[in-house]
């Protein structure tokens, strides 16, 4: 490149102005924050009473459109784990007059992109497009919103695929951690621990796929959700087009059981012999979405786990050099969701790793410094107009504040109200949630070359557990 | 359809923990040059509006203003990778990217993202064989934070840097190189492949993480040379792009880069020819439950002809449900359980990868007659028209998409970085746009005989430990 690094400096003056040196004794003093001003919320309803939720966008010709449902994983009963997810996922494998592959190739050629999703607590049939093609795709997604053929056999093909990814499973770590560390932290009466497995997996019928499809495919439990460069006048009549025949209707979900908070100190290792590194999760139940005390959370998890400064990742992978990362969460439900600490560490030093998850847990409990508090405020706040940068990204954002109720007001009020958390709410949330007694600890590591270490910081009992345990008797397929 | 699939990353990251923004793409291949056609679909060509100007001491700027959120993003390119590497200190490219996190004379190390963070800013840095690069994406009222700490680890690293600093972020990166690919899945297939593509004194003949050894090796002097080197103003890059005044941000980049000494030219590196003579079958053991087969062939660098045509040779062939290959291995005969192909695009030579994964009771043997058979059928006959049409709308519709975003590897900040650094012109978007308008049906089947050789690639074998058996043979 060196030659045309030359050939630009011959076709480009070069700047012939000598600035002056920069003062370098401290960071630069920053302007005032500008405001983030969203262009407004239109929330209006369908002939149908559908409900939509737009937001204009005109900078890139382009179109989101979501369906979002609030139906999800968790609504999923008792021995059809998994229905959810495979009934969104067969929409698209045929609907109204094409099959699997020529609603493929219609979407495709089109330049748009149509899929499918299901979640925790809700599901998405998700359309981003050229708005050049809007009305040819939501003739698609309509049809795969309105018409799933769910053909034999495609749920044959499907159920065939999630059956060997059972499989897979048990070679990734990180999965055998996450669903050991959901199944014991919930109890086993509630949803929260469950996963598809070989007997739900097998139990599936298209009358399942059907009855599912004709139950929440209703009104009341489904939201479209428009961003892009459009406005309410131009998409009303395509969505009437397409949408009108949603039938009208609510859905009543079970009430969701509240998980129910672990008591003591309890520690587990899934022996994975060989493995290069230990998975590690710590964790309780955490809280829910409409907790006043949101903010609060969201900024002391910031300090502790939620940043690449924060405490945890500071700790384990700047100073010590155990790991690749280290962090924490809040999963927000509409009932209380985990609080979860995770890394990835390096074998030989799983045993002090852990301990390092428990020296900060205890530091946190202690009282804030006012700069880790400015530093969490302002990451959270100053940062949060990033989130509406794509179609895409402020999509997700209108869809939770669909799901949780917020009001219309509340992206334009997030920053000022981030910024006007206090140190004394932070350190509640802290002791209340942060709390080293009360813990579970899962790692998924070699258990010859770990357990000595592990037993030394003398946790607790220490309960050992196979793969098999955890993601249930490996498959025999073929 | 469900296609989830991971490969290693062609990329090194330096940090690893943000969650993934909720990934809708169906099947868009994680290809490192996301370059896309945009005629069709939108009446408008793309235009990305730029400055550039050069300062004294050799630093490129390019600005580009994006009003959209008020935000911004900085991002700086330095034109060395791992392909600059001396032998024996394999992985040192990126063990120093990492090093450039931990401060400099004017930045208390910590302080770094700390500053970053209190301001509102995410940031990272990765490395490829190529080149190394950073960003900061921040509230536009910061921007001067940015400029501050870009130019004090170009202008002044080492005065401050302590040898501890360097084992420090050597026990990261060996995490890094555990967690990416020694505890994952299939994971060690990825640093077999460089040594089996390229001639030894090749600069992509080993891979970007380095050996565990060769970390080991890395000193606090090889740091000193290495910033000496390669990090001088006159190699490097710096792209800006979004909220900002362009007058005063050129002034303000003035300013702050205006105390960085220039450095000396970096010779460039002349690589011998690449390019496979014969059919490397190789099999490997792995903790794993499945076993699959990559194949690897050469192909030709980045944005030079034949590149494009085989980006869209590897979506005919597993680019979506009606692909060639997703149709028959995954859906009509399922003897597959994924199916994926995708092109690294390299300065000096790229990579064409094709991965398949067998169901349980499927060997390599199967899934590799069929995958033979398409390939030989992609030789012999012309695609359809639509068939390839439908290929270039999904690309087009994906270069709309990438220019929604200022900031992040693959924002408009660094695409400006990426066209300066391959093609000598930051706004390439519509060049790069017509290597793929100008690709016809003939030139899809031509690409793929001449670079589609069935002696001058690697068939790897993964298979679970002790299952030699179901490695691919040669039929």
């Amino acid at each position: 490149m060196k030659k045309l690094n030359i050939l630009f400096c011959l076709l480009i003056i070069s700047t012939g102005i000598t600035a002056q040196a920069p003062d370098r004794s401290a960071p630069p003093a920053l302007g005032k924050a500008k405001n983030l001003q969203l262009p407004a919320i239109q929330k209006f309803t369908l002939s149908n009473g559908l409900a939509v939720v737009l937001m204009e966008k005109h900078t890139v010709p382009l179109v989101q459109v979501n369906l979002l449902l609030q139906t999800g994983s968790f609504d999923d009963a008792a021995g059809k784990e998994g229905l959810t997810s495979i009934a969104m996922d067969l929409l698209d494998e045929g609907a109204g007059e094409y099959s699997a592959l020529q609603l493929a190739d219609e979407i495709d050629y089109l330049g748009a992109q149509i899929g499918t999703f299901s979640r925790a607590f809700s599901s998405e049939v998700d359309c981003s497009t050229p708005v050049s093609k809007l009305d040819d795709a939501l003739k698609l997604m309509s049809t795969i919103v309105l018409k799933p053929t769910f053909a034999d056999a495609e749920l044959e093909r499907v159920r065939k695929l999630r059956l060997n990814g059972l499989l897979t499973a048990y070679d990734e770590p990180t999965t055998i951690a996450t669903r050991a560390y959901n199944k014991l932290l919930f109890e086993p009466t509630t949803p929260y621990g469950k996963f598809a497995n070989e007997q739900s997996i097998t139990s599936y019928t298209k009358a399942d796929l059907e009855n599912f499809h004709t139950r929440n495919f209703v009104t009341g439990n489904c939201t479209l959700i428009i961003v892009g460069d459009v406005t309410r006048a131009s998409i009303t009549p395509l969505l009437e087009k397409y949408f009108s025949a949603l039938p009208a209707g609510a859905v009543t979900n079970a009430a969701k059981p509240t998980p129910k908070q672990i008591k003591g100190r309890t520690l587990y290792i899934v022996d994975k012999p060989g493995a290069a590194q230990s998975v590690i999760r710590i964790g309780r139940i955490g809280t829910s979405r409409g907790d006043a005390a949101y903010n609060d959370i969201i900024i002391m998890n910031t300090i502790l786990g939620g940043s690449f400064a924060s405490r945890l990742n500071t700790n384990l992978r700047e100073d010590h050099g155990y790991s690749y990362g280290a962090g924490s969460g809040f999963s927000f439900w509409s009932v209380s969701g985990p609080f979860t600490a995770s890394s990835s560490v390096q074998t030989d030093v799983t045993g002090p790793a852990l301990g390092e998850f428990f020296n900060e847990f205890k530091k946190m409990r202690q009282p804030i410094p006012e700069a880790d508090l400015t530093r969490g405020k302002n990451y959270v706040a100053l940062g949060y107009a990033g989130d509406f940068e794509t179609n895409e990204s402020i999509a997700a954002a209108l869809a939770e504040l669909v799901t949780f109720q917020l009001p219309d007001t509340y992206f334009n009020s997030y920053v000022d109200k981030a910024l006007a958390v206090t140190k004394k709410g932070v350190e509640a949330a802290a002791k209340k949630y942060i709390t080293p007694d009360n813990m579970l600890i899962v790692v998924v590591g070699d258990r010859a070359k770990i357990e000595e270490g592990v037993k030394k910081l003398k946790l607790g009992k220490i309960n050992f557990l196979s793969a098999e345990d955890v993601l249930g008797k490996k498959p025999q397929l073929q | 359809m469900e296609t989830t699939y991971e490969l290693s990353p062609n990329s090194l990251s330096s940090r690893s923990l943000k969650n993934n923004p909720f990934m809708k793409r169906k099947w868009f291949t994680p290809v490192v040059f996301l370059t896309l056609l945009i005629t069709q679909l939108s009446a408008q060509d793309i235009v990305v509006p730029y400055e550039q100007f050069t300062l004294p001491n050799g630093l490129n700027v390019i600005l580009h203003k994006d009003n959209t959120i008020p935000r911004v993003s900085v991002n700086m390119w330095y034109h060395v990778g791992s392909g600059s590497e001396k032998p024996g200190r394999t992985g040192f490219a990126h063990l120093f990217e990492h090093i450039l996190f931990e401060g400099s004379q004017h930045v208390p190390e910590g302080k770094f993202d700390q500053w970053l963070e209190a301001a509102g800013a995410n940031n990272n840095g990765s490395t490829t064989e190529d080149r190394t690069n950073y960003y900061e994406d921040l509230p536009s009222n910061a921007l001067d934070l940015a400029l501050f700490l870009e130019s004090d680890r170009m202008g002044f690293l080492t005065q401050s840097l302590k040898p501890t600093t360097v084992d420090g972020q050597r026990d990261v990166v060996k995490n890094e190189r555990r967690q990416s690919y020694e505890n994952r899945p299939y994971g060690k297939a990825s640093l077999e492949l460089p040594a089996l593509l390229y001639p030894k004194d090749h600069p992509y003949s080993w891979t970007v993480i380095g050996s565990m050894e060769d970390l080991s090796a890395a000193s606090h002097q090889d740091v000193v040379d290495f910033f000496t080197l390669y990090y001088a103003p006159g190699n490097a890059s710096l792209s800006i792009a979004g909220d900002i005044d362009l007058k005063e941000t050129r002034a303000a980049v003035e300013k702050w880069f205006s105390d960085v000494p220039a450095g000396k030219p970096v010779s460039k590196i002349n690589p011998p020819a690449a390019g496979l003579t014969e059919e490397k079958r190789i099999v490997l053991e792995d903790k794993v439950q499945l076993p699959r087969i990559m194949m690897v062939w050469l192909s030709p660098a980045a944005y030079i002809p034949g590149n494009a045509e085989m980006d869209l040779v590897a979506n005919l062939l597993t680019g979506g449900k009606n692909s060639r290959l997703y149709k028959r291995l995954v859906y009509e005969l399922q003897l597959a359980q994924n199916v994926f192909a995708y092109q690294d695009s390299k300065k000096f030579s790229s990579e064409f990868m094709l991965v398949a994964t067998a169901r349980p009771g499927v060997t390599l043997t199967q899934l590799e007659k069929v995958i033979q058979e398409e390939i030989d059928k992609l030789k012999s006959e012309n695609p359809q028209e639509r068939e390839l049409q439908r290929v270039k709308n999904q690309y087009e519709s994906g270069f709309i998409s990438q220019i929604e975003s200022a900031g992040g590897f693959s924002g408009k900040a660094n695409q400006l970085n990426q066209y300066y650094y391959y093609t000598g012109n930051p706004d390439y978007f519509n060049e790069d746009l017509q290597r793929y308008k100008a690709v016809g049906i003939s030139d899809i089947s031509a690409a793929a005989r001449l670079y589609l050789k069935d002696n001058a690639r690697v068939v790897m074998s993964i298979v679970p430990e002790g299952k030699t058996d179901l490695a691919a043979k040669k039929n």
